[in-house]
C-alpha cells in the first residue's frame, strides 16, 4: 500500500512536531488525513451540503417536483404572519417547560437518592435506563392508550372518585401528557449524568466542610450544587436542544389524514418540527419547510445560549467548565 | 460498614443523616420509581395479551390475559412484520458497523498521530456536532431524492456513516488507554498506520466500542422521523414506521397494535439489557467527560 510509512521516520513518534517538515514528512500525513476523510467526506455531501442548500431552498416557492419560483424573504414573511406557527411555538415552549423542568429536578433528587445506595445499584440504573432506550414509537401508542377517555389514567382517578381528564382532548390536557411521556422517558437518563457528576466530587471536600461545621443545607448548596454545575449545564443543554425538536410524541398521537386536527384537538398538540413535518412532506411546500427549519435553528441557539447562561450564571471560571475539562485535558497530554 | 458511611457522608447530607428510618424511605422512594418506570412495560404485556374490550372496560383488567399468541398472530397476518424487522436489522446492523469502523479510525489518527489543520479539522468536527438535525431534513430529503436513494435502505446508513459524537467520544478513550510504547514497538517492527490500528489500538478499544456499539445500535433501531421522510415506498419500511402505520390504520383494534407494540419492543431490550453494564458505566463517564 502507497501510504506504508518508511521505517527511519517511523521510529520517533509522530506527535514530534518538529520531525513533520522532516524530508518525506509530508506523505506520511497520508494515512491519518485518509482515515479522518470518511466523516469530513460524508458530512460534505449529507450535512454541510444539505445546510446550504435549504438556504437557497428557503427564499424558492418549490413542490418538490415542478419548477422552483425565486421569492427571497417570503416565505420568512408568510412564517411570521402564520398563526399556526405561532401556536406550534407557543405549544413546544409549553411542552418543553412542563417537562424539562420537573425533570431535571426529579433527576437530581434520583440521583441523590442512588448515590446514598450501595446495593442493587446495577439493577436499579438497569430499570431507571430502560425507558430512555425503547422506541418512542411504541411507548407513544402505550402511553396513547393510557390517556385515552377511557383509559388506565381516567379509570385511576374514576377509582378515586374523581371526574376523568380529557387528557388527548383538552390543551393542558394534552400538553401533561405530552410532558408526562418526555419526563417518564429522559429522568432515568439524566439521572444517570447526575449521579456520575455526584460520584466526581472528591470525598475531601466533604470532609473539609465537615470540618468547617458545614450542615447538610450548606454543603448540598456551596460543595455539592457547585461542583454539579457543568454537568446541570450539559443536561440542561442537551434537553433544551432534545425538547425544542419534539415530534414523535404529537406525531403518534395525532396522526390523522384529516389536515384540521392534525397536532391534535385545537392543535394543541402541533409543536415546531411536526408543523416542518406536515408543511413540508404533506403539503409539499419545501420552501416554507425550509425557512422554518431555519427558524428552529435560530430558536434553538437562542435558548441554548440563554440555557448556557442561567445555569452557569456569572461565574466566569463555571461557565467555562466544559471547555476547562477539554483544555486540561489537552495540557496533560502535551505535559508528557 | 465501612463502604455505607463513606456515601452516606457525601450525598446522605442531601436527604438528612442516614438514620435507619431514611435509608428505609430512600430505598422505599427508589423502588416506587423503579415501579413506575417499569409499569409502562407491564401495561403494555397486558393490553397485548388481551381483548379490545378488557382495555378499556371499568374496572380495567390489571393481569395478563390468554390472548398474546393469538394477537401476535393477527399482526403477522395484518403486516408485513418480518420484513420491516428485517429492514430494521439490516440498518441498524451495517450503519452500526461503519460507525464503529470509521469512528475509532478517525480517533486513532486524532488521538495518536499529528497532521495539517489536525486543530481545525477536529474543531469543525465538534461544531457539526452542534447542528440539530432536524435543520436540514427538507434538503437532506431533496438531496436522497436526487441521489435516486429515497426509499432505498442507504439513505439511513450511509449519511450517519462516520459521526461527530463518535469520534469525539472515542479521541478520548484512545488517549488515556493507547500507549505509545505500544505503537512504537509495532513501528519498530515495520507495521504502518493501518496495521497500527487494526492490530494494536482496535483490540485496546474494545470497551469503548461496546458502548459505542450499544448506543448507535439502539438509536438507529430507534429512528423514526427520518425513516419516515425518506422512505417513501410503503412496502418497504422500518419497523416503527410500521408500527405507527398499524397504529393509524387499526387504532380501534387496540390489541393488535399494542401486540405489534410489544413484538417491535422486545429485541432491543434484549440488547441492551444484555449490554447494560458497558453501556450505563460509559456512558455516564462519557457525559462528565464532553
Amino acid at each position: 500500500m502507497a501510504t506504508v510509512l518508511d521505517p527511519p521516520t517511523d521510529k520517533q513518534p509522530l506527535v514530534r512536531r518538529t520531525r513533520s517538515t522532516a524530508p518525506g514528512g509530508r506523505r506520511r500525513h497520508v494515512s491519518p488525513l485518509l482515515a479522518i476523510s470518511p466523516f469530513y467526506v460524508l458530512f460534505a455531501v449529507f450535512g454541510a451540503f444539505p445546510v446550504v442548500f435549504s438556504l437557497y431552498l428557503s427564499f424558492q416557492d418549490w413542490d418538490g417536483i415542478g419548477d422552483m419560483r425565486f421569492v427571497g424573504l417570503q416565505q420568512y414573511g408568510w412564517l411570521l404572519e402564520d398563526s399556526v406557527f405561532w401556536h406550534s411555538v407557543l405549544n413546544t415552549f409549553e411542552i418543553w417547560f412542563l417537562s424539562t423542568v420537573p425533570m431535571l429536578f426529579l433527576a437530581l433528587v434520583l440521583a441523590f437518592l442512588l448515590h446514598s445506595q450501595v446495593r442493587f445499584t446495577g439493577a436499579y440504573r438497569v430499570a431507571y435506563f430502560i425507558p430512555n432506550v425503547t422506541s418512542m414509537v411504541a411507548m407513544t401508542v402505550v402511553f396513547g392508550s393510557v390517556f385515552a377517555q377511557t383509559g388506565l389514567a381516567n379509570s385511576g382517578l374514576r377509582a378515586l372518585g374523581l371526574d376523568g381528564i380529557g387528557w388527548l382532548s383538552s390543551e393542558w390536557g394534552i400538553k401533561s401528557s405530552i410532558s408526562l411521556m418526555i419526563i417518564w422517558r429522559w429522568i432515568g437518563y439524566n439521572a444517570l449524568i447526575f449521579l456520575a457528576g455526584l460520584q466526581a466530587i472528591p470525598t475531601e471536600h466533604f470532609e473539609a466542610a465537615r470540618v468547617d461545621g458545614a450542615n447538610s443545607w450548606q454543603t448540598l448548596f456551596r460543595v455539592v450544587l457547585p461542583q454539579l454545575r457543568p454537568v446541570v449545564l450539559f443536561a440542561a443543554v442537551t434537553s433544551t436542544i432534545n425538547g425544542l425538536q419534539i415530534f414523535t410524541e404529537s406525531q403518534v398521537l395525532f396522526q390523522s389524514t384529516d389536515v384540521g386536527t392534525t397536532g391534535g384537538p385545537g392543535q394543541e398538540g402541533m409543536t415546531i418540527v411536526r408543523y416542518l413535518w406536515q408543511k413540508a412532506f404533506k403539503d409539499h411546500q419545501f420552501g416554507y419547510g425550509a425557512a422554518m427549519g431555519w427558524l428552529l435553528f435560530a430558536i434553538i441557539a437562542v435558548f441554548t445560549v440563554i440555557n448556557w447562561r442561567l445555569v452557569a450564571g456569572s461565574d466566569h471560571d463555571d461557565r467555562a467548565g466544559i471547555l476547562r475539562s477539554l483544555r486540561r485535558k489537552k495540557g496533560a497530554r502535551n505535559g508528557r | 460498614m465501612a463502604v455505607d458511611e463513606r456515601t452516606t457522608g457525601s450525598a446522605g447530607l442531601a436527604i438528612g443523616a442516614g438514620s435507619r428510618l431514611t435509608r428505609i424511605g430512600v430505598r422505599a422512594a427508589l423502588l416506587l420509581g423503579v415501579l413506575i418506570s417499569l409499569f409502562p412495560f407491564y401495561w403494555l404485556v397486558v393490553m397485548a395479551s388481551g381483548t379490545t374490550q378488557d382495555i378499556y372496560r371499568y374496572p380495567p383488567k390489571l393481569v395478563p390475559g390468554p390472548h398474546l399468541l393469538d394477537n401476535m398472530r393477527r399482526v403477522l397476518d395484518t403486516v408485513d412484520f418480518f420484513g420491516s424487522l428485517f429492514n430494521t436489522v439490516v440498518v441498524a446492523v451495517l450503519g452500526t458497523a461503519l460507525v464503529l469502523f470509521f469512528d475509532s479510525l478517525a480517533a486513532f489518527a486524532f488521538a495518536k498521530y499529528e497532521f495539517p489543520a489536525k486543530k481545525f479539522l477536529f474543531g469543525t468536527l465538534l461544531v457539526t456536532y452542534m447542528i440539530p438535525a432536524q435543520l436540514s431534513l427538507v434538503p437532506q430529503f431533496v438531496t436522497m431524492a436526487e441521489f435516486g436513494w429515497a426509499g432505498s435502505l442507504k439513505a439511513l446508513i450511509i449519511p450517519g456513516a462516520a459521526n461527530a459524537f463518535g469520534i469525539f467520544w472515542m479521541r478520548q478513550y484512545a488517549q488515556n488507554s493507547l500507549p505509545d510504547e505500544l505503537l512504537d514497538a509495532g513501528r519498530i517492527d515495520g507495521a504502518g498506520f493501518f496495521r497500527l490500528y487494526w492490530t494494536v489500538a482496535l483490540p485496546l478499544f474494545r470497551p469503548a466500542l461496546a458502548f459505542l456499539c450499544i448506543f448507535t445500535f439502539i438509536g438507529l433501531w430507534n429512528d423514526y422521523i427520518w425513516p419516515l421522510v425518506v422512505l417513501i415506498d410503503p412496502d418497504k419500511v422500518t419497523l416503527q414506521v410500521a408500527l405507527a402505520n398499524l397504529n393509524v390504520l387499526y387504532n380501534t383494534d387496540y390489541s393488535l397494535v399494542m401486540a405489534g407494540a410489544l413484538m417491535s419492543v422486545i429485541p432491543l431490550i434484549i440488547v441492551f439489557v444484555l449490554g447494560a453494564r458497558h453501556f450505563l458505566r460509559d456512558l455516564a463517564a462519557g457525559a462528565t467527560k464532553i
